[in-house]
């Protein structure tokens, strides 16, 4: 860990002019990945502008009937609002399959959005990463691949995005609330939210400098039946290998959005069409355009696999 | 005390105190965190600097040139230590790597220099600002291109063969020949091996995570070049080792050199958990193959085991066969070890070293067979049980009740309700499968030494060199000193893991619980002995009890024994032949009922059931908690461990426990465990065999034969990973 310097923000204003006024600054909220990253020196912020005092921790209703999430509202007390648990239940259950309880405490909303990549060769600062360190090129292309990208990758970075809960945002048409220096708003649909990494991916959200989430929005209840289907290698405290958080309506219509495929959670509206003619339609409509290696190829069958369990499931 | 005759009745048969199932004497300060660990050793070495270890970036090659101009300039750093500046260091016979790199680089994250500073944060960021040019050089990574190029240990019984395993295997009506592969295996004890380091007037004191203290100094002298004399080495509390403590790491040697740099000042490091991976030793990945040929009735006529493994020049294979030698009957057999070379991190023990993957290969293949012949599995492990050493047949067993566990262990286990025929048990989306295999571990037995005194107050004080790695040996000590002397526990105080106390076994191959408790059997006998001599008491009708001691109708009470001097006595126990006269093992039989998703593929465990004999067991409570550790260290080898080579930089990627999954508590369902009444007088006066490791042997086989019983997928590739499952489900 470098040396750094720290301060508490006391509104959202300040610490968006904090972050653009300070070299080398960083928001810090939960820091359950930020001081991991920090400590191997992934991550070297030069100052910290510490936001949880920032009040961004309710969860209130919107105007159309929605929900709007505070920047930091905790994980724990996302998953177990009864809003929450009623009206979007895959939100709820992704979030409580991820990490473990202790982490799901510390945690919060916009800290999960902004988790980095898992990916061994970017937390290894011995080998190369474009996502570290832009132009050192990409070792996981080649090398220890199992758990990374098929879709929507380049030649310059296969990661994934590892997030549980920004997958069921993103089935949840979510918006990201965001603040600047110069208090101007800005509300980023959370499909436009995330990037895909192409020749630049150590960009990995479409926030400009010194911009503070301050919030998530939900549209209003979609109704329908709630789906998070994670898998992994362990029952638990594991990243997903896939997992697909789906809405799916009377008549087998309805939404679905995929983790660990991408470097987003990754949707295709065009292909949810398919969803009535079956797993293998919707399946082949999702990943069109994947790009697998010999380790990762694996995840084509289980997509499909998993979509026809969670087909069953919703019919149950 | 020699041991080279069975034991016969002594005072260890009252079992008053040993046998029950006690709690452990150190719980309490593990559970509220004052038993002191090597890293916080702020009592006896206060003021202590903190060490970070820098590691090679490269696999192989050679240091070129070392910049520690900004590391020193940063804050609170007060010296880095290179090969360039460590001075002259030995390579301990123990190590096949250097614990420190320089000019040539063996291994990646090899120890390339200490950066000692103020604070464990000033040393960790000196660290960063090393800069360590390389050359880095091609280095053999991939066991499989290599297994060609393997060849024959120099040491150990690489081969072995006994008729002709050829001819019988070709005339062999119902035949398997099937191929295995193991993956590297990290340890991943709880404790990253730590140290605290200070030298006063030449002489070190070592505060360190250790599993063999005499060893330990032995590491240390060969390594600084010192006379054992000048080493002290206290390890009272060990946070798990699993075989990677057995020797000295980097640690213990680069938190040394940081505090000689400082002139002496106590220096504390703990490698950091990605260090943990690449730095120390792991359990190396083999290749084997098994084939075993049988007649129509199950009986086995050839079999054949042979394993390649790799490890760094100088080291030394997996042995994987070792079971295979002695688990089963047949009158045709061979073994073969191959080792080739690999230039990745030392290989070396883990948990069960040999028959912990060696038993992955052939109780697989023995499910496998018994398929073949149409046969239940258990039957086919009761029709090819031994008495004696199927290599030598005028050998036999200590004791071996294999078939008693595999009896008793399907009786509790429900193993009559399996429905051979695989993928036919479903609940809901889960393909429900059940499968057993056969438990087997060697019971080694080490010289093991203990000083054992009374004081005045009746207080017996026990003083050895063994180790407690969590295993439970201030208990199982505390129990056998208190039988031994006629006290209850509370008049016992256990005294461990300081190189000043008496050698010990150490921990290490399950041995330390059985001979550890023989060396205080044999210093409680002394002591007996010399509390008689004192009291004018015939020796040999002279009772312990209540505090007391007793002949005929003379009492005295232990304490006015004692007198104010107080009393004490030394021994160790020797081993002599007997585990030669006879083969001695431990055995037992695995019993898992298993979920694989129809969907996903994910396998999980819904049960465990298990049967162990291996004597008398000391603590039935510390016994269990090993055996259900070792299941649940069977769950991962079987599901889920596996320490990914890049063979294209050599090293471990997945260097952390986010990426090396270990079971969680999810993963670990009901665990039943049962002990088979048994003593084994050839094994030692406790009449006790090892535990720690047993647990450990066969259970992944039992999930893998699980696995294809629910779903029809044979992976023969281990960890069984989702990925494997549903390439071949339906």
């Amino acid at each position: 860990m470098k040396a750094f310097t720290y301060e508490r923000a006391t509104s959202a204003k300040e610490a968006a002019s904090a972050a653009v006024r300070t070299p080398g600054a960083k928001f810090i909220a939960g820091g359950t990945n930020l001081l991991d990253l920090m400590k191997l020196q992934i991550e070297t912020p030069q100052h910290l502008i510490d936001v949880n005092g920032l009040g961004l921790d309710k969860i209130t209703p919107t105007a159309d009937g929605g929900l709007r999430v505070g920047a930091l509202v905790r994980n724990t007390d996302l998953a177990a609002d009864a809003r929450v648990r009623k009206d979007y239940g895959v939100l709820s259950r992704a979030l409580v399959s991820g990490a473990s309880g202790q982490l799901r405490n510390k945690a919060t909303t916009a800290g999960n959005l902004l988790q980095r990549t898992r990916c061994p060769y970017f937390y290894d600062t011995t080998k190369p990463c474009n996502k570290r360190q832009p132009g050192s090129g990409c070792a996981a292309i080649g090398g220890f691949n199992r758990n990374l990208a098929v879709m929507g990758t380049s030649d310059a970075c296969i990661a994934t995005h590892p997030s549980d809960m920004a997958v069921a945002m993103r089935v949840l048409d979510a918006t990201v609330e965001t603040v600047n220096a110069a208090s101007q708003t800005r509300a980023i649909p959370i499909a436009d939210f995330h990037r895909l990494p192409g020749a630049t991916p150590n960009i990995e959200t479409s926030l400009a400098h010194g911009e503070l989430i301050t919030a998530v929005t939900l549209p209003k209840p979609i109704g329908g039946t709630h789906i998070y289907q994670k898998v992994r290698d362990r029952a638990s405290y594991a990243f997903a290998l896939i997992s697909v958080a789906a809405v799916i309506q009377p008549g087998g219509r309805g939404r679905l959005a995929f983790g660990g495929l991408a470097h987003k959670p990754w949707r295709v509206e065009s292909a949810e069409a398919q969803m009535p003619n079956g797993a293998k339609a919707t399946a082949s409509a999702v990943l069109a355009g994947a790009r697998t290696t010999s380790q990762n190829a694996f995840k084509l069958p289980l997509v499909e696999r998993t979509i026809g369990a969670v087909f069953e499931e919703a019919k149950a | 005390m020699k041991f080279d005759t069975p034991a016969t009745a002594n005072p260890t048969d009252r079992m008053k105190v040993l046998g029950k199932p006690l709690d452990r004497v150190d719980g309490k300060l593990k559970t509220t965190g004052t038993a002191h660990y090597a890293y916080e050793r702020n009592d006896a070495a206060p003021n202590a600097a903190y060490g970070y270890i820098v590691g090679s970036a490269i696999a192989k090659g050679r240091i070129e040139s070392i910049d520690d101009a900004d590391a020193k300039a940063a804050p609170g750093v007060l010296a880095v230590v290179t090969y360039q500046n460590a001075g002259k260091l030995g390579k301990a016979k123990n190590h096949t790597a250097r614990m420190l790199a320089g000019p040539d680089v063996q291994h990646y994250d090899q120890a390339v220099a200490v950066v000692v500073a103020e604070t464990f944060e000033q040393a960790r960021a000196g660290a960063k600002l090393l800069r360590v040019n390389y050359a880095r050089t091609a280095g053999r990574f991939d066991l499989a291109a290599s297994q060609s190029s393997a060849t024959k240990p120099k040491s150990g019984t690489p081969d072995t063969a006994v008729g002709d395993f050829a001819g019988a295997f070709a005339k062999a009506p119902v035949k398997l020949d099937e191929r295995y592969t193991t993956p590297d295996q990290s340890h991943m004890m709880m404790e990253p091996h730590s140290t605290t380091a200070a030298w006063k007037d030449g002489k070190l004191a070592l505060w360190t995570s250790n599993q063999m203290i005499n060893w330990a100094v032995g590491d240390m002298s060969e390594t600084l070049l010192l006379p054992k004399e000048s080493i002290h080495v206290m390890s009272p509390y060990v946070g798990g080792g699993f075989g990677s403590k057995l020797w000295v790491r980097s640690d213990a040697v680069m938190a040394a050199l940081g505090s000689r740099a400082i002139g002496g000042r106590p220096v504390k490091l703990a490698l950091a958990r990605p260090q943990v991976m690449n730095n120390t030793t792991h359990r190396p990945a083999t290749i084997q193959r098994l084939r075993i040929g049988a007649q129509k009735d199950g009986k086995i006529t050839a079999i054949a085991h042979e394993s390649w493994s790799g490890d760094l020049p100088g080291g030394g294979p997996e042995t994987a066969p070792n079971a295979t030698r002695l688990l089963y009957a047949g009158a045709n057999r061979m073994t073969a070890t191959r080792l080739a070379v690999l230039d990745l991190p030392e290989g070396n023990a883990m948990r069960a070293p040999g028959e912990a993957v060696g038993l992955l290969a052939l109780e697989a293949a023995m499910d496998e067979l018994a398929e073949k012949l149409k046969m239940d599995p258990v039957q086919l492990r009761i029709i090819n049980d031994t008495q004696v050493d199927p290599e030598k047949p005028t050998r036999q067993f200590s004791q071996r009740d294999l078939v008693g566990c595999l009896k008793a262990g399907a009786e509790r286990f429900g193993w009559n309700k399996r429905n051979p025929v695989p993928g036919q048990v479903r609940d809901g989306r889960w393909l429900i499968g059940m499968g057993m295999a056969s438990a087997f571990r060697d019971n080694v037995t080490m010289k093991s030494g203990a000083r054992v005194g009374i004081d005045k107050k009746g207080v017996v004080t026990v003083a050895t060199d063994m180790t407690d790695i969590g295993t439970g040996s201030y208990t199982i000590i505390a129990q056998t000193a208190a039988e031994m002397m006629g006290v209850p526990m509370d008049k016992v105080i256990v005294l461990l893991g300081d190189s000043s106390f008496p050698a010990s076994s150490g921990s290490g191959g399950q041995w330390g619980g059985n001979s550890s408790t023989a060396g205080v059997y044999a210093a409680c006998m002394a002591l007996r002995e010399r509390v008689a001599q004192k009291l004018g008491f015939n020796s040999t009708d002279v009772v312990f009890e209540d505090g007391k001691v007793k002949s005929g109708n003379r009492s005295v009470s232990l304490s006015e024994a004692a007198g104010d001097a107080g009393l004490s006595a030394e021994d160790s126990i020797e081993f002599g032949d007997l585990t030669k006269t006879y083969a001695q093992a431990t055995f037992g039989a695995h019993f898992v009922e298993v979920g694989v998703d129809s969907a996903t593929g994910e396998i999980r465990v819904r049960r465990m059931s298990g049967a162990f004999a291996a004597g008398r067991i000391l603590n039935p409570k510390s016994a269990r908690s090993q055996v259900i550790g070792a299941m649940t260290m069977g769950v991962g080898a079987a599901l889920m461990e596996d320490a990914i080579v890049d063979t294209r930089f050599g090293y471990f990627v997945n260097h952390d426990l986010a990426e090396y999954h270990v079971p969680a508590h999810a993963d670990i369902p009901m665990q039943d465990v049962f002990f088979m009444d048994e003593l084994d007088e050839k094994s030692s006066p406790m009449k006790a065999k090892g535990i720690g490791e047993l647990g450990l042997c066969g259970v992944g086989a039992a999930i893998a034969n699980a696995v294809y019983n629910a779903c029809g997928v044979r992976i023969r590739e281990y960890p069984l990973t989702l990925d494997k499952v549903i390439g071949k489900m339906a």
